[in-house]
């Protein structure tokens, strides 16, 4: 899905511009082509279907209106609608029926009205005809009164977007109108970030050759900018409002349709057609991004405009309140409903079982009952027949119809509870809590898995300067009572007073300018960075405004110029800086980039004095060895360097050394060489760098802290004591990530890391295990005591996750929301196809999965095994980190853990790149603020952080669920314990069906008499408090193991509800058999009332009993419960109603008769005595002889969580390793190039100033979105995916030995991972367009002229990627990933690379020596054995060709 | 996004604005319903709170049951108010069609429904074009036989004991459940234009010649129809009040028990009984109550004591009872 809109664009843009240069991406297909299914059938629908029969005409009302379209008959109707929309159902008059209509598409309603339309025949009515009606009808009645308050909201919201303001152009001028009064033909005009409100063609914009960003999320989730072109002819020729209102255009095209990415038109203009497709065209809901001013015209509106067959778009249906997902199918009943076919079923046997008992008894009848036989017409198998169903009518009882209503209420009830929690109130951004979705309280109880965002997330996406270490001094902020008030920074005017590290000491220092290692310190952070300047800020002009590619590198060289060294502004070869009030002017020599594999950058500048210096700073592991011999702070530094690891703060060394003129000239002779070498230039530049980077001076270390919110480590800590693994699916590199999971406290010291190569031995091992079905389960047997913890990254994951992507579809189809209310019926058996079953019925399907599991099994492919190896491994790490992945891929590691394990997920972020996630998770939480609102709108639960994460489950989560179960096995007690005694009754009347209880009872019973316990018991019972909860969340693991209900629990509720059936039955029935005088129930009606009433009592001592919070609410309950019953049962029983209709109230004064008789309320006692006295004390003896929980949490956990102090246990496969490395840098290579080349320092013309001056539309949202959309999720999203192209290629040859070398873990690790994405091609400066759209608009610009050699691939060969998105080994896409990333460059010949290297185990090429210790990887021959890595042959072929993107496209979907 | 996010924000009332948007804050009442903290009381079931528990149940049922069972068995002397009682095993009184088989209205002197009855009553509701009056299965199926009782006296003669008609039905049904159809006339006038249910011997309005007693409201006839739970029951027949509080009701003698036979229940093997019996306070003998009582009570007293040992063996662990759900 993520792909197709931007390949689109690509490949529009391509037609349109042939002349168009840059650097190319290849872009394979994305991984798990969710939308690449579509896309074929787009294209196989789209060359069927082309007939043009939509003609809009330009400014021409008249003309447009004139096409009718033919209803109906004679009805004709104008074909053009207007641009109103309407996601509400219902109209004041079509509600009743409408709304009946649906509602009866409840199987569970048909089968109500069935019986009691069967109840109507009187062969076979056993039960008055109000028994089951008054029920059927109450809920009737609040469901459609639920649907019309829904609906109202949603005719709210169709109003406010429908008056949505957008300019007209009227005659000369354009003017504000609705959105609804748009009409086809219309040409408008809109302003940055505003909503394209219909399917425009767009005319012309204001940006250079008419150029348009959109962004589409709203209409397919994808967050990257794509762009849209006007046509060469209306953008050259419409550039005033004059000659906008004379153009008339037409359009000839296809009617409107579902295609989103398919458009066919063209464009009629002053005798000239023009072809249009869907790269002209705006469609409604996009996004006008980055780009002043547009005109269109509109060429659908309405609801037949070309989105408006897709699920409908978030905005469009914004009214609604929660978020359709098929889990959490609209009614939020969902899991009552699991039980129902089951007690259906039941139903259906008894039935048939009383009636072939009565088909028995029935000669008797007949032959011998004198007084009966008459009765009796038809023959045995007839009156059997009528039997059966009169046995379902009189049982229907006991399928829990008002479960279903009540459980709406429950559910809803808790959500409110959760959005009235003030705990979770997030007092800065004022940001309450809010479940959006109010299906899927009980699951938040049963969360297994957490999938997390990092960024915004986990961190605040704050990087502060913390600490450094000059020289071997660690200067820490000042404590704060030692903090000055007021800023320090005043004497400098260009500081920023941002910055929050005082140390009045190191201020000492520098100001005193004396100390030279401090002064390059500072001088080095000024210099050595990428960081642009930014045009002036509007509030203090003279301050310069940075623009960095990473928060990292922001950080310092802010944290540079509050301490006087002002870094003012770069050109191509020099840097400004302001050193304490100086003015110097480096002159830059070289700049020789970061990238992961060096993991440092280095610039060479000749100072002022004509001194040449190198300015280092980088990693310190590799720092460190590149430092002169003689070095005296090196320790203390080290030491330093540890300390800042052990807070889990990033750390950056710096150092420099000067360079000597005769050296420089040597060592630039061979840079020059190398930089125009046309093959393994990148590896030749780097060995000149590393040439270059030797004996430095250490100047110190930097220690930036990437703050996490408030509380997370601690909300960690107490997930993963509830048993709840946690995952971070990050779009970060991994030392990043790695780094924060050492923060969050996900990961320790003594957590053995799996990385990549470890799980890929694991897997094989046990595939070979796997495909021997005789040894199940072949991990290697890790010991129980080692903590397990996983890191992999993007592209590791696209090599696994083979077979998901293969059936994206079914993945997705529970994001793709359909509205369709789910039967709860029909719902048990997509439910368990569809994997989406509730947690509290998972232990009903059972019996399904193991079969399941087993035939899939013998079937199931090595994709298929290997994932659920990779899932099984992953399942048993205590935190699994995922770095460098993209949207796509968090979806689908969340599906793949959904299709392998049946458990709750559980997504959290925070940005738009989250939304795929959170919808993929059974359960999405959205964190309000940080990244904009995409991430809320799309979740179940919005929080405002990530802490209250902790109190949503192990507090709401937990009590919901267990309100839930105890209300479900509640309500089956219930439910039997009053419907079976029907059974028993059979027994002694000749099984003829005759109901035992009072229609009134029966009816009232479920509504009135027992409903107000249960909504207590549903809403509010705790059983233990909210802090206890907090404290124990061991207790969250009942909700884990489904423990509170399963098969178990709810055979137990039968049994139970039987058995006090039992008592209350046969009781009375004994104590009746002799009874005699007045207060004799042995007749019929007395008999009823005595067990009628046994029965309530005992039901309501139950819910006495199991009721662990007693509120004055919950006695009320009691109380109006039992007073309802005596008021109803005397209204029901009064001669009043009596002489009205004899028949339906003949309980003539019963209850009274029998109430009087004290030996009657004997008999009630002794019957609820004896109900409830064994149970009570079965209880007593469960709980006694119950292991007590165990209590060892607080003195278990103290040495892990104290685990810096401790000494680190060494880690288990690195050995030699004391120190970590807390090394964290968020950048990406690529802007020194920028820099040098100076693409990103030219600023753009603008184009089309005369558009721009007509009234541009400067909108607040700007401002206060610009954060939000600020470019890390963006870079996120992109970088992610250009690295997976790049990663298959391994650059082990390349890179550096030296690097190589290193034996420290950390170094290895990200060796091992660099050999997949150590490319050294250049990427894009993702990050760049953080700065707005400039960034963007000027590459474009820039990279206009274009070779044709290095034009993109026809479009044929697009057509034949859709469907293969496996990003395997690419050996075309290679080479011309290098000649497209060096523009200057030949292209290389094909296979160049050796790519068999590629296609190996990933990257462990480097770690050859233990390749060959491993008998597991040497013993596989590569390729053919490796399914999954190995390219299959219609893959490969697939593969070859490319999918580029203009340099353009590929930055705005950064 | 702005507007998108703002028009949303109207309506859904969901997502947050941005701090200062709107002066209100949107910070949940700190009530204690709202936040789930209303004072509670939270019963936990210990071995101390249960225990207890058992052992009074046991206390108080046992004295209960073995009152209940003494009274019971005491309902021997035929002393005060002697209820006399017919009972029939194996009559399906209870039968489904059978309970249906009648016509409330008509009972209940409802003149239309009189000579119109219900179609419940099928197929007892005409004969020969006549509404039968009263209709239905149960009325046309009422016990007549007849039970007189002699005390055979030292001079052996045999002195017919009186045995009271009225005051055997619930004085409900008797005023309010079951009228006559209104009118000065006669019964018979009344009941004019129906007949007699096909297996009676007597039209309705000659079940009696008192006419307190007669037609629909006969007690005797209105116990019948007070049709019975299970198929083997016993009906109030007859009262025998007692004369003086110096002698027995009955006393002790002989008697003779004169029936006159017409209900068939050979067919279906059904069984005739004739049960004297007094009553006390608590209804007539039954001594299955007072067995009941004495059993729960002692259950329960077994039940402590059960808990007590094994509370007693794994005393540890009862403190976390709050946690058992």
């Amino acid at each position: 899905m993520g792909d197709t809109g931007g390949r689109r664009g690509a490949q529009r843009g391509r037609k349109a511009q042939p002349g168009r240069a840059g650097k190319y991406e290849l872009r394979p297909k994305g991984p798990a082509g969710m939308g690449s299914l579509s896309h074929g059938e787009d294209f196989q629908d789209g060359n069927e279907n082309t007939a043009f029969t939509w003609d809009v005409k330009a400014n021409n009302q008249a003309y447009n209106w004139q096409f009718k379209e033919k209803v109906f008959l004679c009805w004709h109707r104008q074909k053009y609608k207007t641009n109103v929309i309407r996601t509400a159902k219902y109209n004041f008059f079509s509600f009743l029926p409408w709304n009946l209509y649906e509602q009866f598409h409840h199987v569970s309603n048909v089968y109500f009205l069935l019986i009691i339309i069967l109840q109507g025949i009187p062969e076979i009515s056993t039960l008055p005809w109000f028994t089951l009606f008054a029920p059927l009808v109450c809920l009737i009645v609040i469901r459609a009164t639920r649907d019309l308050v829904d609906d109202i909201g949603r005719h709210r919201s169709d109003r406010a977007i429908n008056s949505r303001p957008c300019q007209v152009l009227v005659g000369k001028s354009f003017v504000w109108q609705e959105w609804k009064n748009l009409c086809v033909g219309d040409v408008i005009r809109l302003s940055k970030d505003s909503i394209v409100p219909a399917d425009l063609l767009l005319l012309a914009s204001t940006e250079p050759s008419s150029l348009c960003y959109v962004e589409t999320a709203d209409i397919d989730g994808e967050t990257n900018l794509k762009f849209r072109q006007a046509l060469m002819v209306t953008h050259q020729e419409l550039t005033s409002t004059r000659k906008m209102a004379s153009f008339q255009g037409r359009v000839t095209c296809e009617e409107p349709n579902s295609r989103m990415h398919q458009f066919v038109g063209c464009l009629e203009w002053n005798g000239k057609m023009y072809p249009l497709d869907i790269g002209n065209l705006l469609l409604r809901g996009c996004k006008i991004r980055n780009t002043d001013t547009c005109y269109g015209m509109v060429i659908y509106a309405g609801c037949p405009s070309v989105t408006c067959g897709l699920p409908i778009p978030s905005w469009c249906r914004a009214g609604s309140p929660a978020p359709a997902r098929v889990p959490a199918a609209p009614s939020p009943a969902h899991p009552p409903p699991h039980a129902a076919p089951q007690i259906f079923l039941l139903l259906v046997v008894m039935s048939t079982a009383l009636a072939m008992s009565f088909g028995l008894w029935m000669r008797e009848f007949k032959d011998r009952h004198h007084y009966l036989w008459i009765l009796y017409q038809g023959g045995v198998a007839l009156e059997s027949f009528f039997i059966f169903w009169a046995f379902l009518i009189l049982l229907s009882a006991m399928v829990p119809l008002a479960m279903f209503i009540m459980a709406e209420f429950i559910y809803l009830g808790n959500s409110i509870f959760i959005n009235w929690d003030q705990e979770m109130y997030y007092a800065p951004l004022d940001v309450p809590a809010k479940a959006r979705s109010t299906s899927l309280n009980d699951q938040l109880g049963q969360v297994e898995y957490i999938f997390s965002d990092k960024t915004g997330t986990l961190t605040q996406n704050i990087l502060t300067f913390k600490k450094c270490c000059i020289d071997g001094h660690v200067y820490g902020p000042d404590s704060e009572s030692r903090t000055p008030k007021g800023n320090p920074y005043l004497w400098n005017q260009f500081a920023d007073g941002k910055l929050r590290f005082h140390n009045e000491k190191l201020l000492r220092i520098v100001r005193a300018k004396r100390d030279k290692v401090v002064r390059e310190f500072w001088r080095a952070l000024a210099i050595c960075h990428t960081v642009m300047v930014q045009e002036k800020d509007s509030e203090r002009p003279d301050l310069p405004v940075y623009q960095a590619a990473s928060p990292d590198e922001e950080a310092l060289v802010t944290a540079a110029r509050n301490f006087g060294y002002v870094f003012l502004s770069r050109t191509q070869d020099t840097i400004t800086l302001m050193e304490l009030g100086e003015e110097r002017v480096y002159q830059v020599l070289a700049m020789m980039d970061f990238n992961s594999t060096r993991k440092r950058m280095s610039v060479l500048v000749r100072n002022p004095e004509g001194t040449i210096c190198l300015y280092t700073k980088g990693a310190d592991t590799v720092i460190l060895e590149r430092l002169h011999r003689k070095h005296s702070a090196k320790l203390s530094t080290e030491e330093a360097l540890a300390a800042f690891a052990k807070e889990t703060l990033r750390t950056l060394c710096l150092a420099y050394k000067e360079v000597d003129e005769a050296t420089y000239k040597r060592w630039h002779q061979r840079h020059q060489e190398a930089s125009v070498l046309l093959q393994n230039r990148a590896q030749a530049l780097q060995e000149v760098y590393n040439k270059m980077e030797q004996n430095l001076k250490l100047l110190g270390a930097t220690a930036i802290e990437d703050r996490l919110q408030d509380g997370v480590p601690d909300t960690i800590k107490y997930l993963k004591k509830a048993s709840i693994k946690i995952w971070v699916l990050t779009g970060d590199k991994q030392e990043t990530a790695v780094n924060i999971g050492f923060a969050c406290q996900l990961l320790s010291d003594n957590i053995h890391i799996l990385e990549e190569k470890e799980i890929v031995h694991i897997l094989e091992a046990c595939s070979k295990c796997s495909s021997n079905p005789l040894t199940k389960k072949g991990f290697p047997k890790f010991p129980p005591h080692i903590k397990l913890a996983m890191v992999i990254d993007g592209d590791f994951l696209d090599k696994l996750l083979l077979s998901l992507r293969k059936e994206p579809r079914a993945l997705i189809q529970n994001v793709e929301a359909d509205d369709s209310r789910q039967e709860p019926w029909e719902a048990v058996r997509d439910f368990l196809r569809a994997r989406g079953l509730s947690m509290l019925w998972q232990n009903f399907g059972v019996q399904q999965t193991p079969t399941k599991s087993k035939d899939s099994k013998t079937r199931e492919s090595p994709e298929v095994q290997r994932e659920r190896a990779f899932v099984d491994l992953a399942s048993r790490c205590q935190a699994v980190i995922c770095c460098r992945v993209t949207p796509k891929q968090k979806a689908l590691i969340v599906a793949l853990v959904k299709k392998y394990h049946q458990v709750v997920t559980l997504a959290i972020g925070d940005g738009a790149n989250d939304v795929n996630m959170i919808k993929t998770a059974d359960i999405g939480v959205g964190l309000a603020g940080q990244e904009g609102m995409q991430a809320v709108q799309n979740s179940d639960f919005a929080l405002g952080q990530f802490c209250f994460l902790q109190r949503l489950l192990l507090v709401h989560g937990r009590w919901s669920y267990m309100r839930v179960c105890k209300f479900l096995r509640y309500f089956i007690y219930k439910t039997l314990a009053i419907t079976m005694t029907q059974i028993w009754f059979a027994f002694y009347n000749g099984f003829s069906a005759q109901p035992l209880y009072e229609g009134w009872f029966l009816a009232l019973f479920n509504l009135l008499y027992t409903t107000l316990p249960c909504l207590y018991v549903g809403l509010f019972e705790q059983d233990v408090s909210a802090q206890q909860s907090l404290q124990m969340p061991k207790l969250y693991v009942a909700g884990l193991k489904g423990e509170l209900f399963n098969y178990w629990v709810f055979l137990q509720a039968i049994a139970h509800g039987t058995a006090t059936s039992l008592v209350n039955f046969f009781m009375t029935l004994w104590i009746s058999w002799d009874t005699a005088g007045p207060c004799s129930f042995s007749d019929y009606q007395s008999f009823v009332v005595v067990v009628a009433l046994s029965g309530l009592l005992c039901i309501t001592m139950e819910v006495i009993l199991i009721v662990k919070y007693w509120t004055v609410l919950f006695v009320v309950a009691i109380v109006l419960s039992l007073s309802f019953y005596g008021v109803m049962t005397y209204v029901t029983q009064s001669y009043g109603l009596y002489q009205i209709s004899p028949k339906t109230f003949s309980f003539l004064y019963a209850d009274h008769n029998m109430l009087s008789c004290p030996s009657t309320m004997l008999v009630i006692l002794s019957n609820v005595t004896l109900n409830t006295l064994p149970v009570l004390a079965l209880r007593m003896i469960c709980q006694t002889l119950k292991k007590p929980y165990p209590k060892e949490e607080a003195e278990e956990e103290a040495p892990t969580e104290e685990i810096f102090t401790v000494e680190p246990i060494p880690h288990l496969h690195r050995g030699s390793c004391g120190r970590r490395s807390s090394y964290a840098f968020s950048h990406y290579e690529g802007y020194a190039d920028l820099i040098t080349q100076g693409t990103i320092l030219q600023r753009p013309q603008e184009v089309s100033s005369e558009l721009e001056s007509d009234s541009p539309v400067t909108s607040e949202e700007e401002l206060l979105l610009r954060p939000n959309s600020s470019c890390w999720h963006f870079r996120k999203l992109s970088l992610g995916r250009l690295r997976h192209h790049q990663g298959e290629v391994s650059f082990e040859e390349m890179k550096p030995s030296s690097a190589m070398s290193s034996s420290s873990s950390v170094d290895r690790q990200s060796a091992v991972n660099s050999d997949n994405q150590g490319s050294p091609t250049k990427k894009l400066p993702a990050a760049m367009n953080r700065a707005s759209g400039s960034f963007q608009k000027l590459q474009m610009v820039k990279k206009r002229p274009l070779s044709p050699k290095q034009r993109p691939p026809l479009p044929e060969n697009l057509l034949s990627t859709k469907e293969g998105s496996v990003p395997l080994p690419k050996e075309r896409a290679l080479p011309k990933k290098h000649q497209l990333s060096l523009p200057e460059s030949q292209p290389q010949p094909s296979a160049t690379k050796p790519l068999p290297l590629g296609q190996t185990l990933w990257g462990s090429q480097t770690e050859s020596s233990e390749e060959k210790l491993s008998p597991v990887s040497t013993s596989v021959p590569l390729g053919e054995s490796q399914p999954y890595i190995s390219p299959k042959e219609p893959h490969a072929s697939k593969e070859g060709t490319v999918v580029e993107t203009l340099p353009g496209t590929e930055e705005s979907s950064l | 996004m702005a507007m998108n996010y703002n028009s949303k924000d109207e309506v859904d009332g969901g997502p947050p604005c941005p701090p200062g948007g709107t002066a209100k804050t949107r910070r949940p009442d700190n009530t204690a319903f709202k936040q789930q903290r209303l004072p509670a009381w939270q019963p936990i079931l210990t071995a101390g709170t249960v225990l207890p528990t058992f052992f009074i149940i046991g206390l108080i049922f046992i004295p209960i049951g073995i009152g209940i069972f003494v009274t019971s068995n005491n309902i021997r002397e035929i002393e005060g108010n002697v209820f006399m009682y017919y009972g029939l095993s194996n009559f399906y009184q209870n039968h489904r069609r059978y309970v249906k088989s009648r016509d409330d209205s008509q009972l209940n002197g409802d003149s239309s429904a009189l000579l119109n009855p219900s179609k419940e009553c099928e197929p007892y509701r005409r004969n020969e074009d006549k509404p039968i009056a009263p209709c239905g299965a149960i009325a046309n199926s009422m016990f007549n036989d007849t039970l007189e009782l002699f005390l055979i006296g030292n001079d052996s003669y045999p002195t017919p004991i009186t045995l009271k008609k009225k005051g055997i039905a619930w004085w409900t049904d008797k005023n309010i459940k079951f009228r006559n159809p209104s009118g000065a006339e006669s019964l018979e006038e009344r009941f004019k234009g129906t007949t007699k249910p096909v297996n009676w011997l007597n039209p309705v309005y000659m079940l009696d010649s008192d006419p307190d007693n007669n037609g629909f409201v006969n007690e005797d006839f209105i116990v019948w129809m007070r049709t019975a739970a299970l198929p083997t029951f016993r009906k109030l027949y007859r009262l025998i009040e007692r004369k003086s509080d110096l002698h027995p009701t009955l006393p002790a003698g002989r008697y003779y028990l004169n029936i006159t036979y017409n209900y068939p229940v050979h067919s279906f093997d059904g069984r005739k009984r004739m049960i004297l019996s007094t009553i006390s306070w608590m209804g007539g003998k039954n001594p299955f109550l007072g067995i009941a009582y004495i059993a729960i009570g002692s259950i329960s007293f077994l039940l402590g004591v059960v808990l007590l040992v094994i509370n007693h063996k794994y005393r540890n662990s009862s403190n976390t009872a709050d946690i058992t759900i």
